[in-house]
């Protein structure tokens, strides 16, 4: 190549450094630090810290995690389900549509600290509905702590994940044309068979696509879990907050490195899942 | 009949929480009077008063800085570096699958830098900011691109004898101004509600702010939160009323635009 071909690929190149400045060093370093932090000590190889997932605290939190992801991504993607299909059968450009579209995003992932506050507001020991309960019902639902716990995460949890996966499984929804009922029901199929045989299978991979996608969502998600609990650490991601903030006093300096990369790994590995089961929906999607 | 039944318990139990936070931050403490001191609040305490400028003014910058990072580079990736066109989607989307929770792990010594450089503001934060919206940003701005013939339109305005700056500026960026305005509203949402990464660095923006002041006065917070979310909910509604009257050939209220999930939205980008 001439000299100009070289000068002219590094003007080619040129504007894409901004981007590639900005990304590089905001995205892949931290990355890369803490997958070589979670593994390099004091510039040798150990496996100390990763070993430190091991103990009995951080497997509790990854056993909580773990549940209250899973619990969240079934319930959230079946009732999600449920709801995206009502809202396909209102007319598209409704107003009430884009209301419910935009609630849905919002609450799906612009929520986080917010939800907490709507739920201690509702159910917290002198929320509207635990106040009410208690005058009309008679049932005491304040006198306990059951929202800071498992439990509580998981009903807040399910209020982000149903939305999220409105907004994943819509495009899916969508993509069933009104054409192959059609066909089916000149075939001679009911309305049964035709969710049997025909939608339930093209769904299918969305489905539980989705699902995977709202698990690993459930599995990273940070800001509804801290504002609401500011005791304890009954999750990975709280964990990772108390390795953070205290990893002087505790001497467990890096453990937060660990923890990264075990949610990146989770993460990572259900993504890919994730991927490779939407390739098959896009197929017939377009 | 059951139809409607389904969609009044969804409403109810998506709505019901929004009317609690109503109700609880006008309940007066102890007797049953109405106030509306929690609300005065958001202007009135100087601490969630600067929480609320400095988020605005982080929204503001980041969105700045996304559209003269990220318009220049799409643009020139479809026009002379189509090479680069598979490797910038690829880092776009990136964020999608790296939480913001490792990120700020990853953080502290790469702002140990930026705070040396830059002093110690929460302005700092625009940085990782603008990385966490590329997603959003770049799907709104890949749909409006994909709309127009971005080829004839640049050649055209440089046969006639404009830069390259005068192109983008002047022609270009009023053929998408549907993905710029998508774009901007999205990452103004996404900055307004972010916690994670200024709670871990250390830095007091809205979302940190609000929940300091739960510990002690619970009403406030509510109403800052509910504030946040009818905020939220009122801008993308904007934003699909918007996109629909344009009619500029990108729809914004598609769903697919918000989605959190890296492959749907190219695939549909990709044969778009």
């Amino acid at each position: 190549m001439t000299k100009g071909g070289v000068g002219r690929q590094v003007r080619v190149s040129l504007p894409l450094a901004p981007f590639l400045a900005l990304v590089g060093i905001f995205l892949l370093i931290p990355t890369v630090i803490v997958i070589v932090s979670a593994v390099y000590q004091g510039g040798q190889f150990s496996l100390d810290r990763v070993a430190a997932l091991a103990k009995p605290t951080a497997l509790r939190a990854l056993w909580n995690s773990v549940v209250l992801s899973g619990v969240t991504a079934v319930v959230g993607s079946v009732l999600g389900a449920v709801l995206a299909y009502l809202i396909v059968s209102s007319p598209p450009a409704s107003l009430l549509r884009r209301t419910v579209i935009s609630l849905c995003s919002v609450l799906a992932q612009f929520g986080g600290v917010a939800l907490a506050f709507a739920f201690l507001a509702t159910v917290g020991s002198a929320g509207v509905f635990t106040v009410w309960a208690k005058a009309n019902l008679g049932f005491d639902l304040g006198s306990s702590t059951w929202l800071y716990s498992l439990k509580g995460l998981i009903l807040v949890y399910t209020y982000f994940q149903i939305p999220l996966m409105v907004i994943v499984f819509l495009p899916a929804l969508e993509g069933l044309r009104e054409q192959w009922r059609e066909a089916a029901v000149s075939l001679g199929a009911s309305t049964w068979d035709y969710w049997r045989e025909v939608a339930i299978p093209l769904l299918r991979p969305a489905f539980l696509g989705s699902m995977l996608l709202l698990f690993a969502n459930a599995f990273a998600a940070y800001a509804t879990a801290a504002a609401l609990v500011s005791q304890g650490s009954p999750i990975i991601p709280l964990l990772i907050r108390a390795a953070l903030t205290s990893e002087v006093v505790l001497g467990q300096a890096g453990f937060a490195f660990a923890l990264a990369l075990e949610t990146v790994v989770v993460v990572a590995v259900v993504m890919i899942a994730y991927t490779m089961l939407v390739r098959r929906t896009a197929r017939w999607l377009q | 009949m059951l139809r409607i039944a389904a969609f009044s318990l969804f409403a109810l139990f998506f709505l019901f929480p929004l009317y609690a936070m109503g109700d609880f931050s006008t309940r007066a403490p102890g007797t049953g009077a109405r106030t509306l001191d929690a609300w005065k609040n958001l202007v009135a305490d100087d601490v969630l008063f600067g929480g609320i400028v400095i988020s605005v003014a982080l929204a503001a910058c980041t969105v700045a800085a996304m559209l003269l990072v990220l318009v220049p580079t799409m643009i020139w990736v479809r026009l002379r570096a189509p090479w680069a066109r598979g490797l910038v989607e690829f880092l776009c989307l990136l964020p999608l699958t790296i939480p913001a929770l490792v990120i700020v792990v990853g953080l502290r010594d790469v702002y140990l830098w930026v705070t040396y450089f830059l002093g110690e503001s929460t302005l700092t934060l625009t940085f990782v900011y603008t990385v966490l919206v590329l997603p959003y940003a770049y799907r709104a701005l890949d749909a409006a691109l994909s709309a127009i013939d971005l080829n004839t339109l640049s050649e055209a305005a440089r046969s006639l004898g404009a830069g390259w700056a005068k192109t983008i500026l002047q022609v270009i960026v009023p053929n998408i101004w549907s993905g710029i305005i998508s774009a901007a509203f999205i990452a103004i949402a996404v900055v307004i509600g972010e916690y994670t990464i200024a709670s871990l660095s250390g830095f007091e923006n809205l979302q940190v702010v609000i929940v300091q002041i739960g510990k002690t006065d619970g009403a406030t917070s509510v109403a800052a939160s509910l504030a946040v979310l009818l905020f939220g909910v009122a801008l993308l509604l904007l934003l699909s009323l918007f996109t629909r009257d344009r009619k500029l050939g990108v729809e914004a209220e598609d769903p697919a635009l918000l989605t959190p999930a890296p492959t749907v939205a190219a695939n549909r980008g990709a044969d778009a």
